[in-house]
């Protein structure tokens, strides 16, 4: 599927294995996370970049000292209401400070990817490449904010502390 | 009051332009209505039984004369010349274009109003006692830690899809006039020994069809940790919180089946990994807030002033009924508060006309510096009013037909909008509040206090399960019957309602009241409200009278 990255639409480098599917060394790959705690050794000795599908019900606190092995965690929004990954991007970010990609994956609107940028996701899916022409501007619409947050965005308490 | 400033302003102007936007592609078909809704919900437009139902952010309840002239035109120019108060201190207009929301929104924002959270699975507007600042009764000022969380919790990005709405209180005084242990998280502001100010924290309030009164999580939290410790809540309910079911996705059912301790263990951990949160609050960003809400400059009482008021009151009955029945002890001397209720019998409770705003916004400024509240009680308070004022302030609401005397009354009842408006509802609420109050009104004073409250169905909007006597509407094949409970409490105290019974048919309920209400006044002892009596009694007088053979 096609992601918005960097403001632009890119073709996604990456493979999203079954858990039957072999990984061949080398190969640009994302695992899931039942098949990452069974084969973790092996994997975590794999030459090439390896990727994790983060189910939304996971605690990424647990993954504390995996994260080094991963280039990418994607994130599920099965509903575009199920927000549990907003929490798990910022704990993945702020608290456990990875720095890989982060992807919003699933049931990803043009009228989330604020908010979901603004939690530390980086990387979008595109489900229509037509219609998605339009989704770099809704990262434009605001660009004031109540929140500290993981944008690295300032903040409107921060910017009024600054304006004396 | 609170006023915007420079980042405020900017920040609710870009909100209007992206909200413009929605509208927008949803008229050019660019958005499906199931995508859209989500975006109308989080700026309060609801799509109602015969039109749009927009409901506006009042915070705090906290109303200028002239946020109320702007809301006054609204109603004339995009609705039907009135709107209607909620129990959540807001404002709904239920005859709402979508295509004309965009310029509503843009009209709110150049009064500094708008329409955010006030739907959607997300921070509501927070709630506060309607007498902070000028309570005699108060510890310290609710509204500046309100504002804090307003600001905080506007388009929060990691808290706007939660499992269900989420709702806050904040209470400063003694008598807790907010219903804050009914809420989502209830704050009850203390002072610890060192007289320090920090609040007792409460989670898993709530009314619905799972009726919970909430519970302290934190007996003490230091006043500088308020949002990181609301943080650790709600990111403990995002992961945690059911989504599988509507009707148990409250934070109250995941408290229950956690257990407080549990929930505390959970919500301590989180906010103990939050140590260094940046949105510790230094001193003088409270002080900042707190400086917009200072007391205005009242005028000493003159020697003369209670001896006015007392032969104006002598002479006219009907004023020294509304003296004692809608004001309240102001906490600076020769002051009242004033309740004006929109509770006139007859008629729906909280709606509000476009000239009776507009009066009100003139009597604010001439007699209350130009403030006015909402309660959730769905009436209005004029918070500063010199005592020597209330004769004429008394004369002019009453040509308004805003001087009902019946402020916490049974005739001052409370109702949802019910089936008349709601999509939800199971049965109408507001002419069975119409009927009683009508019925009811000549009785008041010799009830005195009773709080009677009507939801038209289960979600409680009406908050019947805490009504000194509830109402609920529910269907019967096709028939509206109403189930009603006695003994219950919003106040510090809070309790839930006993059902009494099955429930009656909408002709029966005004003779099921009277019934309730002739027992209360056969077996009360002086000074007991109606749930004390129904402590002490038990239901069985209650049933008996209810449900004896006519």
């Amino acid at each position: 599927m096609p992601l918005l990255k960097d403001g632009r639409i890119v073709e996604d480098p990456w493979r999203h294995l079954d858990d039957a599917e072999s990984l061949p060394d080398g190969q640009v790959a994302t695992v899931s996370l039942r098949r990452w705690t069974a084969e973790r050794e092996a994997l975590s000795r794999r030459p090439g970049r390896l990727g994790l599908r983060l189910p939304n019900d996971a605690s990424p606190l647990a993954l504390a000292d995996d994260l080094a092995s991963f280039d990418l965690v994607t994130l599920a929004f099965p509903r575009f209401t199920d927000g549990r990954a907003y929490s798990q991007a910022r704990l993945l970010r702020a608290r456990l400070g990875f720095r890989g990609e982060l992807r919003a994956t699933g049931n990803v609107l043009r009228d989330q990817l604020l908010f979901m940028r603004r939690c530390g996701i980086d990387a979008f899916e595109v489900g229509d490449r037509a219609l998605a022409e339009d989704w770099p501007r809704a990262l434009r619409e605001l660009d004031l904010f109540y929140q500290p947050a993981e944008d690295g965005h300032p903040w409107i308490a921060r910017q009024r502390a600054l304006a004396g | 009051m609170y006023r915007y400033d420079e980042f405020d302003r900017r920040f609710l102007e870009e909100r209007v332009a992206q909200y413009r936007d929605q509208v927008r592609r949803r008229l050019a078909g660019q958005l499906s209505e199931d995508e859209f809704r989500l975006l109308r919900l989080m700026n309060g437009l609801y799509l109602q039984l015969h039109a749009y139902m927009l409901r506006i952010a009042i915070p705090y309840g906290t109303l200028s004369p002239e946020k109320l002239r702007r809301l006054a035109r609204i109603a004339r120019r995009y609705d039907r010349g009135y709107g209607h108060f909620t129990t959540r201190q807001n404002i709904q207009f239920n005859w709402i274009k979508l295509e004309e929301t965009p310029d509503i929104l843009a009209e709110l924002a150049e009064i500094e109003m708008h329409s955010i959270q006030t739907s959607g699975n997300c921070i509501r507007n927070t709630t506060a006692d309607p007498f902070a600042g000028v309570a005699a009764d108060e510890i310290e000022d609710p509204r500046p830690y309100c504002e804090i969380i307003r600001q905080w919790s506007t388009l929060h990005p990691e808290f706007s899809f939660l499992p269900r709405k989420f709702k806050i209180a904040v209470s400063g005084a003694a008598e807790d006039r907010a219903a804050v242990r009914v809420h989502d998280i209830g704050l009850y502001i203390r002072r610890n020994e060192a007289g320090e100010v920090g609040f007792e924290v409460l989670v898993g309030g709530g009314l619905g069809r799972t009726p919970i009164i909430g519970k302290t999580i934190r007996p003490f939290l230091p006043e500088a940790q308020l949002l990181p410790y609301l943080e650790a809540i709600l990111r403990v309910y995002n992961a945690f919180g059911r989504r599988d079911n509507l009707y148990k996705s409250r934070i109250k059912i995941l408290v229950q089946a956690l257990g407080i301790e549990k929930m505390r263990d959970a919500v301590e951990t989180e906010f103990a990994a939050m140590s260094e949160s940046p949105l510790t609050l230094p001193d003088e960003t409270i002080a900042a807030i707190a400086a917009h809400f200072a007391p205005p400059a009242y005028d000493a009482p003159a020697a003369e002033d209670e001896a006015v008021l007392g032969l104006a009151l002598a002479t006219t009955p009907a004023l020294a009924r509304w003296v004692e029945r809608n004001t309240a002890p102001h906490r600076a001397p020769g002051h009242a508060i004033v309740t004006v209720s929109l509770k006139p019998p007859g008629r729906p409770p909280g709606d509000c006309s476009a000239t009776q705003m507009e009066l009100l916004a003139e009597l604010a400024e001439t007699y209350s510096h130009g403030e006015i509240r909402v309660t959730y009680e769905q009436n209005l308070v004029l918070p500063h009013v010199r005592r020597s004022d209330l004769p004429e302030l008394w004369r002019r609401l009453g040509e308004a037909g805003l001087a009902t005397a019946n402020a916490g009354l049974a005739s001052d009842i409370i109702a949802c909008p019910g089936l008349d408006y709601c999509s939800l509802a199971n049965a109408r609420s507001i002419p069975i509040a119409e009927r009683l109050s009508r019925h009811l009104a000549a009785r008041d004073h010799e009830i005195g206090k009773l709080h009677i409250k009507i939801s038209g169905c289960i979600n409680a909007c009406g908050h019947h399960h805490v009504g000194h006597i509830g109402i609920l509407g529910v269907d019967k094949n096709g028939v509206e019957f109403y189930q009603i409970t006695v003994g219950g409490s919003a106040n510090e105290n809070a309790a839930l309602g006993a059902i009494i019974g099955p429930a009656v048919p909408s002709a029966e309920v005004t003779r099921a009241i009277d019934a309730l209400i002739e027992v209360y006044l056969r077996l009360r002892r002086q000074g007991e409200l109606f749930p004390e009596t129904c402590r002490r009694v038990g239901l069985a007088p209650f049933k008996e009278a209810l449900y004896a053979p006519a």
